[in-house]
Protein backbone atom coordinates (compact mmCIF):
# COMPACT_ATOMS: atom_id res chain seq x y z
CA UNK A 1 0.00 0.00 0.00
CA UNK A 2 3.24 2.66 0.00
CA UNK A 3 4.45 4.00 -3.08
CA UNK A 4 7.55 5.64 -3.64
CA UNK A 5 7.27 7.84 -6.65
CA UNK A 6 9.90 9.38 -8.42
CA UNK A 7 9.96 11.46 -11.39
CA UNK A 8 11.06 8.74 -13.69
CA UNK A 9 7.71 7.16 -12.92
CA UNK A 10 9.35 3.99 -11.60
CA UNK A 11 7.05 2.98 -9.16
CA UNK A 12 6.08 -0.01 -7.52
CA UNK A 13 2.56 -0.12 -6.62
CA UNK A 14 1.05 -2.35 -4.00
CA UNK A 15 -2.37 -3.50 -3.53
CA UNK A 16 -3.94 -5.68 -0.86
CA UNK A 17 -4.76 -9.42 -1.30
CA UNK A 18 -7.45 -9.59 -4.02
CA UNK A 19 -10.18 -12.61 -3.75
CA UNK A 20 -13.37 -12.82 -5.91
CA UNK A 21 -15.74 -15.31 -6.46
CA UNK A 22 -18.71 -15.39 -9.21
CA UNK A 23 -21.64 -17.20 -9.42
CA UNK A 24 -22.46 -17.46 -5.89
CA UNK A 25 -26.15 -16.51 -5.73
CA UNK A 26 -28.49 -18.95 -7.31
CA UNK A 27 -31.30 -16.14 -7.64
CA UNK A 28 -29.73 -13.37 -9.94
CA UNK A 29 -28.75 -13.84 -13.45
CA UNK A 30 -24.84 -13.12 -12.28
CA UNK A 31 -23.19 -12.93 -8.87
CA UNK A 32 -20.25 -11.87 -7.69
CA UNK A 33 -17.74 -11.23 -4.16
CA UNK A 34 -15.14 -9.40 -4.48
CA UNK A 35 -11.95 -8.75 -1.72
CA UNK A 36 -10.12 -6.40 -1.12
CA UNK A 37 -7.63 -6.75 1.91
CA UNK A 38 -10.31 -6.75 4.38
CA UNK A 39 -13.09 -4.46 2.32
CA UNK A 40 -15.80 -7.55 0.98
CA UNK A 41 -18.61 -6.48 -1.25
CA UNK A 42 -21.71 -8.69 -2.83
CA UNK A 43 -22.61 -7.38 -6.12
CA UNK A 44 -26.22 -9.29 -7.69
CA UNK A 45 -27.26 -8.52 -11.55
CA UNK A 46 -30.65 -8.85 -13.05
CA UNK A 47 -30.90 -8.43 -16.59
CA UNK A 48 -32.46 -7.75 -19.02
CA UNK A 49 -35.81 -7.66 -17.71
CA UNK A 50 -39.11 -5.95 -17.68
CA UNK A 51 -39.13 -2.09 -17.05
CA UNK A 52 -41.69 0.01 -15.63
CA UNK A 53 -43.37 1.91 -18.88
CA UNK A 54 -42.20 5.08 -17.28
CA UNK A 55 -38.52 4.19 -16.52
CA UNK A 56 -38.33 2.84 -19.95
CA UNK A 57 -36.02 4.28 -22.43
CA UNK A 58 -36.86 3.79 -26.23
CA UNK A 59 -33.09 2.80 -27.87
CA UNK A 60 -31.08 1.73 -24.52
CA UNK A 61 -31.20 -0.56 -21.33
CA UNK A 62 -31.98 1.51 -18.41
CA UNK A 63 -29.63 1.06 -15.51
CA UNK A 64 -30.21 0.93 -11.92
CA UNK A 65 -27.72 0.97 -9.22
CA UNK A 66 -28.60 -0.02 -5.48
CA UNK A 67 -26.13 0.38 -2.83
CA UNK A 68 -26.60 -1.14 0.69
CA UNK A 69 -24.71 -0.64 3.57
CA UNK A 70 -23.92 -3.07 6.20
CA UNK A 71 -26.02 -0.67 8.66
CA UNK A 72 -28.82 1.37 8.43
CA UNK A 73 -30.93 3.27 5.63
CA UNK A 74 -29.06 4.30 2.60
CA UNK A 75 -28.29 8.10 2.80
CA UNK A 76 -26.61 10.86 0.70
CA UNK A 77 -23.48 9.43 0.49
CA UNK A 78 -25.10 6.11 -0.95
CA UNK A 79 -26.80 7.97 -3.35
CA UNK A 80 -23.75 9.62 -4.52
CA UNK A 81 -21.84 6.38 -4.75
CA UNK A 82 -24.41 5.03 -6.92
CA UNK A 83 -24.29 7.88 -9.30
CA UNK A 84 -20.28 6.95 -9.72
CA UNK A 85 -20.73 4.01 -10.58
CA UNK A 86 -23.83 3.90 -12.37
CA UNK A 87 -22.07 6.29 -14.94
CA UNK A 88 -18.38 4.04 -15.33
CA UNK A 89 -21.18 1.17 -16.02
CA UNK A 90 -23.18 2.97 -18.77
CA UNK A 91 -19.82 3.85 -20.39
CA UNK A 92 -18.79 0.24 -20.79
CA UNK A 93 -22.10 -1.80 -21.54
CA UNK A 94 -23.59 -1.88 -24.55
CA UNK A 95 -26.58 -1.02 -23.36
CA UNK A 96 -28.45 -0.48 -26.72
CA UNK A 97 -28.76 -3.86 -27.54
CA UNK A 98 -31.13 -4.02 -25.08
CA UNK A 99 -33.69 -1.28 -25.41
CA UNK A 100 -36.63 -0.79 -23.09
CA UNK A 101 -35.08 -3.47 -20.91
CA UNK A 102 -34.05 -2.82 -17.31
CA UNK A 103 -30.42 -3.74 -16.18
CA UNK A 104 -30.55 -3.68 -11.99
CA UNK A 105 -27.13 -3.83 -10.27
CA UNK A 106 -27.50 -4.36 -6.56
CA UNK A 107 -24.38 -3.82 -4.00
CA UNK A 108 -24.45 -5.26 -0.71
CA UNK A 109 -21.55 -3.77 1.67
CA UNK A 110 -20.04 -7.06 4.04
CA UNK A 111 -17.23 -5.02 5.56
CA UNK A 112 -15.86 -1.79 5.20
CA UNK A 113 -12.28 -0.98 5.59
CA UNK A 114 -11.30 1.62 3.12
CA UNK A 115 -11.60 1.93 -0.77
CA UNK A 116 -15.31 0.92 -0.70
CA UNK A 117 -15.83 3.01 -3.76
CA UNK A 118 -13.23 0.67 -5.88
CA UNK A 119 -14.27 -2.61 -4.42
CA UNK A 120 -17.74 -1.61 -6.09
CA UNK A 121 -16.74 -0.99 -9.24
CA UNK A 122 -14.83 -3.89 -9.16
CA UNK A 123 -17.44 -6.39 -7.88
CA UNK A 124 -19.95 -4.67 -10.20
CA UNK A 125 -17.18 -5.42 -13.33
CA UNK A 126 -17.05 -9.17 -12.45
CA UNK A 127 -20.77 -9.73 -12.17
CA UNK A 128 -21.50 -8.21 -15.44
CA UNK A 129 -19.10 -10.67 -17.39
CA UNK A 130 -20.66 -13.58 -14.68
CA UNK A 131 -24.41 -12.46 -16.14
CA UNK A 132 -23.21 -12.65 -19.71
CA UNK A 133 -24.09 -8.29 -20.38
CA UNK A 134 -22.28 -7.10 -23.26
CA UNK A 135 -19.70 -4.84 -22.63
CA UNK A 136 -17.40 -2.89 -24.78
CA UNK A 137 -14.48 -2.83 -22.41
CA UNK A 138 -13.58 -4.01 -18.89
CA UNK A 139 -13.53 -1.48 -15.47
CA UNK A 140 -11.71 -1.21 -12.68
CA UNK A 141 -11.85 1.24 -9.33
CA UNK A 142 -8.52 2.29 -8.04
CA UNK A 143 -8.17 4.46 -4.40
CA UNK A 144 -5.28 6.52 -3.98
CA UNK A 145 -4.72 8.58 -0.89
CA UNK A 146 -2.24 11.43 -0.24
CA UNK A 147 -0.82 11.85 3.39
CA UNK A 148 -0.06 14.75 5.01
CA UNK A 149 3.27 14.26 4.25
CA UNK A 150 2.90 14.00 0.72
CA UNK A 151 3.15 10.37 -0.04
CA UNK A 152 0.94 8.26 -2.27
CA UNK A 153 -0.83 5.31 -0.71
CA UNK A 154 -3.17 2.53 -3.18
CA UNK A 155 -5.45 0.99 -1.52
CA UNK A 156 -5.91 2.59 1.68
CA UNK A 157 -7.31 1.30 4.69
CA UNK A 158 -9.95 2.61 6.68
CA UNK A 159 -7.43 4.05 9.22
CA UNK A 160 -5.14 5.43 6.04
CA UNK A 161 -7.63 7.46 4.61
CA UNK A 162 -9.00 9.01 7.54
CA UNK A 163 -4.90 10.14 8.01
CA UNK A 164 -5.15 11.55 5.08
CA UNK A 165 -5.27 14.89 3.55
CA UNK A 166 -7.15 14.20 -0.14
CA UNK A 167 -8.65 10.75 -1.35
CA UNK A 168 -9.27 9.89 -4.86
CA UNK A 169 -10.84 7.43 -6.19
CA UNK A 170 -10.60 6.75 -10.28
CA UNK A 171 -12.36 4.34 -12.62
CA UNK A 172 -9.72 2.72 -15.47
CA UNK A 173 -11.33 1.29 -18.17
CA UNK A 174 -9.30 -1.98 -19.80
CA UNK A 175 -8.90 -0.89 -23.65
CA UNK A 176 -7.21 2.08 -23.48
CA UNK A 177 -6.12 3.04 -19.92
CA UNK A 178 -8.14 5.46 -19.58
CA UNK A 179 -10.04 7.42 -17.12
CA UNK A 180 -13.86 6.69 -17.16
CA UNK A 181 -15.36 8.23 -13.79
CA UNK A 182 -13.04 10.38 -10.49
CA UNK A 183 -14.52 10.72 -7.58
CA UNK A 184 -12.10 12.77 -5.05
CA UNK A 185 -12.26 14.50 -1.78
CA UNK A 186 -10.21 16.72 -0.27
CA UNK A 187 -7.02 19.41 -1.27
CA UNK A 188 -4.37 18.48 -3.66
CA UNK A 189 -2.20 20.04 -6.48
CA UNK A 190 -2.44 19.86 -9.81
CA UNK A 191 0.72 17.48 -10.38
CA UNK A 192 -0.12 15.34 -7.53
CA UNK A 193 -3.34 14.24 -9.61
CA UNK A 194 -1.42 13.50 -12.79
CA UNK A 195 0.85 11.63 -10.56
CA UNK A 196 -2.60 9.41 -8.88
CA UNK A 197 -3.96 9.27 -12.32
CA UNK A 198 -0.63 7.49 -13.33
CA UNK A 199 -0.38 5.54 -10.80
CA UNK A 200 -3.88 4.29 -10.68
CA UNK A 201 -3.27 3.25 -14.83
CA UNK A 202 -0.11 0.94 -13.57
CA UNK A 203 -2.40 -0.58 -10.93
CA UNK A 204 -5.20 -1.52 -13.17
CA UNK A 205 -3.53 -3.61 -15.27
CA UNK A 206 -2.85 -5.90 -11.65
CA UNK A 207 -6.12 -6.10 -11.63
CA UNK A 208 -7.17 -6.59 -15.10
CA UNK A 209 -4.98 -9.75 -14.66
CA UNK A 210 -6.44 -10.59 -12.19
CA UNK A 211 -10.08 -10.79 -13.66
CA UNK A 212 -8.49 -12.92 -16.37
CA UNK A 213 -7.32 -15.64 -14.21
CA UNK A 214 -10.05 -15.59 -12.06
CA UNK A 215 -12.31 -16.19 -14.80
CA UNK A 216 -9.84 -18.41 -16.61
CA UNK A 217 -9.81 -20.58 -13.40
CA UNK A 218 -13.54 -20.55 -13.60
CA UNK A 219 -14.27 -21.74 -17.05
CA UNK A 220 -11.50 -24.44 -16.13
CA UNK A 221 -14.27 -27.06 -15.32
CA UNK A 222 -15.91 -26.50 -18.84
CA UNK A 223 -12.73 -26.96 -20.81
CA UNK B 1 -6.66 -12.17 -38.67
CA UNK B 2 -7.78 -15.80 -39.14
CA UNK B 3 -4.68 -16.86 -37.68
CA UNK B 4 -4.65 -14.75 -34.70
CA UNK B 5 -8.20 -16.35 -33.77
CA UNK B 6 -7.39 -19.91 -34.71
CA UNK B 7 -4.50 -19.68 -31.87
CA UNK B 8 -6.85 -18.49 -29.61
CA UNK B 9 -9.65 -21.28 -30.32
CA UNK B 10 -10.19 -22.59 -26.65
CA UNK B 11 -8.53 -20.07 -24.68
CA UNK B 12 -10.83 -17.94 -22.26
CA UNK B 13 -11.43 -14.55 -23.65
CA UNK B 14 -12.44 -11.04 -21.76
CA UNK B 15 -14.69 -8.21 -22.86
CA UNK B 16 -12.55 -5.60 -24.84
CA UNK B 17 -9.86 -8.20 -26.33
CA UNK B 18 -9.58 -7.22 -29.97
CA UNK B 19 -8.23 -9.04 -33.08
CA UNK B 20 -7.23 -6.61 -35.60
CA UNK B 21 -6.62 -7.39 -39.58
CA UNK B 22 -3.03 -7.11 -39.99
CA UNK B 23 -2.22 -4.80 -42.91
CA UNK B 24 0.46 -6.06 -45.19
CA UNK B 25 2.32 -3.64 -46.57
CA UNK B 26 4.37 -5.32 -49.31
CA UNK B 27 1.92 -7.72 -51.99
CA UNK B 28 3.40 -10.72 -52.62
CA UNK B 29 3.60 -11.09 -56.65
CA UNK B 30 3.57 -14.99 -56.55
CA UNK B 31 0.50 -15.68 -54.13
CA UNK B 32 -2.52 -15.26 -55.13
CA UNK B 33 -4.69 -12.61 -52.48
CA UNK B 34 -6.92 -14.63 -51.10
CA UNK B 35 -10.13 -12.79 -49.15
CA UNK B 36 -10.94 -13.72 -45.49
CA UNK B 37 -14.29 -14.37 -44.33
CA UNK B 38 -14.81 -14.58 -40.97
CA UNK B 39 -18.51 -15.23 -39.39
CA UNK B 40 -19.17 -13.98 -36.07
CA UNK B 41 -21.01 -15.76 -33.63
CA UNK B 42 -22.24 -15.18 -30.53
CA UNK B 43 -20.06 -13.04 -28.38
CA UNK B 44 -17.85 -11.29 -30.92
CA UNK B 45 -18.85 -7.66 -32.63
CA UNK B 46 -17.48 -6.11 -35.71
CA UNK B 47 -15.62 -2.32 -34.81
CA UNK B 48 -14.44 -0.98 -38.58
CA UNK B 49 -11.86 -3.61 -39.60
CA UNK B 50 -11.33 -5.22 -36.22
CA UNK B 51 -13.44 -8.09 -34.01
CA UNK B 52 -14.00 -7.34 -30.31
CA UNK B 53 -15.05 -9.49 -28.12
CA UNK B 54 -18.22 -8.38 -25.88
CA UNK B 55 -18.92 -11.36 -23.47
CA UNK B 56 -16.73 -13.27 -21.45
CA UNK B 57 -16.06 -16.95 -21.99
CA UNK B 58 -14.10 -19.59 -24.06
CA UNK B 59 -13.62 -19.54 -27.91
CA UNK B 60 -15.21 -21.89 -30.48
CA UNK B 61 -14.53 -22.63 -33.87
CA UNK B 62 -16.57 -24.73 -36.68
CA UNK B 63 -15.27 -25.03 -39.65
CA UNK B 64 -14.49 -23.53 -42.29
CA UNK B 65 -15.27 -19.85 -40.65
CA UNK B 66 -17.79 -19.56 -38.15
CA UNK B 67 -16.35 -18.33 -34.64
CA UNK B 68 -18.10 -17.59 -31.04
CA UNK B 69 -17.80 -17.50 -27.98
CA UNK B 70 -19.18 -19.91 -25.72
CA UNK B 71 -20.32 -17.96 -21.96
CA UNK B 72 -22.56 -19.28 -19.30
CA UNK B 73 -25.33 -17.52 -18.78
CA UNK B 74 -29.02 -17.46 -16.83
CA UNK B 75 -30.75 -15.13 -18.56
CA UNK B 76 -32.50 -15.76 -22.10
CA UNK B 77 -32.49 -13.22 -25.05
CA UNK B 78 -34.70 -14.29 -27.49
CA UNK B 79 -33.02 -15.19 -31.00
CA UNK B 80 -35.31 -16.03 -34.12
CA UNK B 81 -35.60 -19.80 -34.99
CA UNK B 82 -35.26 -21.17 -31.56
CA UNK B 83 -37.59 -23.21 -29.63
CA UNK B 84 -38.73 -22.45 -26.50
CA UNK B 85 -40.95 -23.49 -23.25
CA UNK B 86 -43.30 -20.72 -22.46
CA UNK B 87 -46.35 -20.31 -19.63
CA UNK B 88 -49.33 -18.66 -21.25
CA UNK B 89 -50.47 -15.90 -18.69
CA UNK B 90 -53.04 -13.85 -20.30
CA UNK B 91 -55.51 -14.29 -23.59
CA UNK B 92 -56.12 -11.14 -24.85
CA UNK B 93 -58.27 -10.64 -27.84
CA UNK B 94 -56.73 -12.96 -30.83
CA UNK B 95 -53.19 -13.37 -29.10
CA UNK B 96 -52.36 -15.07 -25.93
CA UNK B 97 -48.90 -13.71 -23.94
CA UNK B 98 -46.68 -16.04 -23.04
CA UNK B 99 -43.73 -15.51 -20.66
CA UNK B 100 -40.55 -16.53 -21.84
CA UNK B 101 -38.19 -15.87 -19.53
CA UNK B 102 -36.70 -12.69 -21.22
CA UNK B 103 -37.36 -9.00 -21.17
CA UNK B 104 -40.83 -8.60 -22.78
CA UNK B 105 -43.54 -10.84 -22.87
CA UNK B 106 -44.07 -13.25 -26.40
CA UNK B 107 -47.39 -12.89 -28.30
CA UNK B 108 -48.91 -16.32 -29.54
CA UNK B 109 -51.69 -15.96 -32.22
CA UNK B 110 -54.20 -18.37 -31.95
CA UNK B 111 -54.00 -19.18 -35.47
CA UNK B 112 -50.49 -20.26 -35.23
CA UNK B 113 -51.79 -23.77 -34.20
CA UNK B 114 -51.97 -26.74 -36.43
CA UNK B 115 -55.77 -26.80 -37.70
CA UNK B 116 -56.52 -23.66 -36.32
CA UNK B 117 -58.96 -21.70 -38.11
CA UNK B 118 -61.34 -18.76 -36.89
CA UNK B 119 -64.05 -20.88 -35.79
CA UNK B 120 -62.17 -23.67 -34.78
CA UNK B 121 -59.69 -21.98 -31.90
CA UNK B 122 -57.30 -24.08 -29.93
CA UNK B 123 -57.65 -25.35 -26.50
CA UNK B 124 -55.03 -23.31 -24.81
CA UNK B 125 -55.78 -22.27 -20.82
CA UNK B 126 -53.82 -19.74 -19.05
CA UNK B 127 -50.99 -21.05 -17.23
CA UNK B 128 -50.41 -24.01 -19.81
CA UNK B 129 -46.97 -24.92 -21.21
CA UNK B 130 -46.35 -24.18 -24.95
CA UNK B 131 -43.59 -25.19 -26.85
CA UNK B 132 -43.18 -23.02 -29.49
CA UNK B 133 -40.36 -21.41 -31.93
CA UNK B 134 -39.46 -17.95 -32.68
CA UNK B 135 -40.65 -16.51 -35.54
CA UNK B 136 -39.91 -12.89 -34.74
CA UNK B 137 -37.20 -12.28 -32.14
CA UNK B 138 -35.21 -8.91 -32.55
CA UNK B 139 -34.22 -6.34 -29.83
CA UNK B 140 -36.75 -3.24 -31.39
CA UNK B 141 -40.08 -5.28 -31.51
CA UNK B 142 -42.23 -7.60 -29.28
CA UNK B 143 -40.94 -11.08 -29.81
CA UNK B 144 -43.93 -13.11 -31.32
CA UNK B 145 -44.07 -17.12 -31.28
CA UNK B 146 -45.76 -19.74 -33.36
CA UNK B 147 -46.59 -23.67 -32.79
CA UNK B 148 -46.54 -24.71 -36.50
CA UNK B 149 -43.70 -24.68 -39.09
CA UNK B 150 -43.61 -23.35 -42.67
CA UNK B 151 -45.52 -25.67 -44.01
CA UNK B 152 -47.95 -25.32 -41.50
CA UNK B 153 -47.53 -28.67 -39.71
CA UNK B 154 -47.30 -28.92 -36.07
CA UNK B 155 -44.13 -30.99 -35.89
CA UNK B 156 -44.00 -31.17 -32.08
CA UNK B 157 -44.69 -27.71 -31.13
CA UNK B 158 -47.93 -27.09 -28.79
CA UNK B 159 -49.26 -27.31 -25.48
CA UNK B 160 -48.20 -29.91 -23.47
CA UNK B 161 -47.67 -30.76 -20.23
CA UNK B 162 -50.21 -32.72 -18.05
CA UNK B 163 -48.20 -34.09 -15.09
CA UNK B 164 -44.39 -33.71 -15.48
CA UNK B 165 -42.41 -30.99 -13.72
CA UNK B 166 -40.45 -27.81 -15.71
CA UNK B 167 -37.82 -26.61 -14.06
CA UNK B 168 -35.05 -23.73 -14.71
CA UNK B 169 -31.19 -24.63 -16.25
CA UNK B 170 -28.59 -22.58 -17.18
CA UNK B 171 -28.66 -21.51 -21.15
CA UNK B 172 -25.13 -23.83 -21.31
CA UNK B 173 -26.65 -27.16 -19.82
CA UNK B 174 -29.58 -27.09 -22.39
CA UNK B 175 -27.19 -26.05 -25.61
CA UNK B 176 -25.08 -29.44 -23.93
CA UNK B 177 -28.05 -31.45 -23.93
CA UNK B 178 -29.24 -30.23 -27.70
CA UNK B 179 -25.84 -31.93 -28.89
CA UNK B 180 -26.44 -34.79 -30.79
CA UNK B 181 -25.21 -37.91 -29.22
CA UNK B 182 -24.22 -36.28 -25.91
CA UNK B 183 -23.17 -37.98 -22.63
CA UNK B 184 -25.51 -36.66 -20.34
CA UNK B 185 -29.07 -37.76 -22.16
CA UNK B 186 -27.17 -41.39 -23.45
CA UNK B 187 -26.54 -42.13 -19.16
CA UNK B 188 -29.98 -41.00 -18.47
CA UNK B 189 -31.71 -43.22 -21.25
CA UNK B 190 -30.24 -46.05 -19.20
CA UNK B 191 -31.65 -45.37 -16.36
CA UNK B 192 -35.38 -44.63 -16.55
CA UNK B 193 -37.49 -44.47 -19.52
CA UNK B 194 -38.67 -40.25 -18.93
CA UNK B 195 -40.37 -37.71 -21.58
CA UNK B 196 -38.37 -34.79 -21.67
CA UNK B 197 -38.36 -31.17 -23.39
CA UNK B 198 -36.17 -29.33 -23.68
CA UNK B 199 -36.72 -24.90 -24.08
CA UNK B 200 -33.45 -23.18 -25.30
CA UNK B 201 -34.50 -20.22 -22.51
CA UNK B 202 -33.50 -22.34 -20.00
CA UNK B 203 -36.49 -24.54 -19.04
CA UNK B 204 -36.85 -28.11 -19.12
CA UNK B 205 -39.90 -30.59 -18.40
CA UNK B 206 -39.40 -33.98 -17.36
CA UNK B 207 -42.39 -36.70 -17.16
CA UNK B 208 -41.66 -40.11 -15.74
CA UNK B 209 -43.54 -42.94 -14.74
CA UNK B 210 -43.89 -41.93 -10.86
CA UNK B 211 -43.48 -38.53 -9.23
CA UNK B 212 -40.24 -39.76 -6.96
CA UNK B 213 -38.46 -40.98 -10.49
CA UNK B 214 -39.42 -37.46 -12.42
CA UNK B 215 -37.96 -35.71 -9.21
CA UNK B 216 -34.64 -38.00 -9.00
CA UNK B 217 -34.33 -36.92 -13.01
CA UNK B 218 -35.12 -33.60 -12.20
CA UNK B 219 -31.84 -33.07 -9.49
CA UNK B 220 -29.84 -35.42 -11.89
CA UNK B 221 -29.98 -32.85 -14.28
CA UNK B 222 -29.77 -29.71 -12.34
CA UNK B 223 -26.91 -30.92 -10.96
CA UNK B 224 -25.20 -32.49 -13.97
CA UNK B 225 -24.02 -28.54 -14.73
CA UNK B 226 -21.54 -28.69 -12.06
CA UNK B 227 -20.01 -31.81 -12.23
CA UNK B 228 -17.35 -33.41 -14.25
CA UNK B 229 -17.55 -36.45 -16.51
CA UNK B 230 -16.44 -39.24 -13.97
CA UNK B 231 -18.87 -37.23 -11.29
CA UNK B 232 -21.32 -37.63 -13.45
CA UNK B 233 -21.30 -40.92 -13.72
CA UNK B 234 -20.71 -42.19 -10.88
CA UNK B 235 -24.01 -40.33 -9.09
CA UNK B 236 -25.79 -42.04 -12.60
CA UNK B 237 -24.20 -45.34 -11.25
CA UNK B 238 -25.25 -44.49 -7.52
CA UNK B 239 -28.77 -44.16 -8.43
CA UNK B 240 -29.06 -46.67 -11.00
CA UNK B 241 -28.24 -48.85 -7.80
CA UNK B 242 -30.96 -47.84 -6.07
CA UNK B 243 -28.85 -45.93 -3.60
CA UNK B 244 -30.37 -42.57 -3.47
Amino acid sequence: MEVCSSDGFNFNVTLREFGCEQSLLSRPDGSSSFIQGDTSVLAAVYGPAEVKVSKEIYDRATLEVVIQTKVGLPSVKERSQEQCVRETCEASLLSSLHPRSSLTLILQVLHNDGSLLSCFLNAACMAFMDAGLPMSCLFCGVTCAIAMDGQVITDPTATQEKESRALLTFAIDSTEQKVLMSSTKGSFSVHELQECIAISQKASEKIFQFYRESVQRRYSKTL
Amino acid sequence: MESCLKIKVGAVLLPGDVFTFIKTDTISLTDTLKDEKIICGPGLRRNGDDVVVCKSGVLRHKNPNLYWVDSQQRRYVPVKGESVIGIVTTKSGDVFKVDVGGSEQASLSYLAFEGATKRNRPNVQVGDLVYAQFLIANKDMEPELVCIDSSGRANGLGVFGAGGLLFKVSLGLVRRLLTPQNEILKDLEKLYPCELVLGMNGRLWVRAATVQKTLIVANLLESSENMTAQQRRTLFKRVADGNL
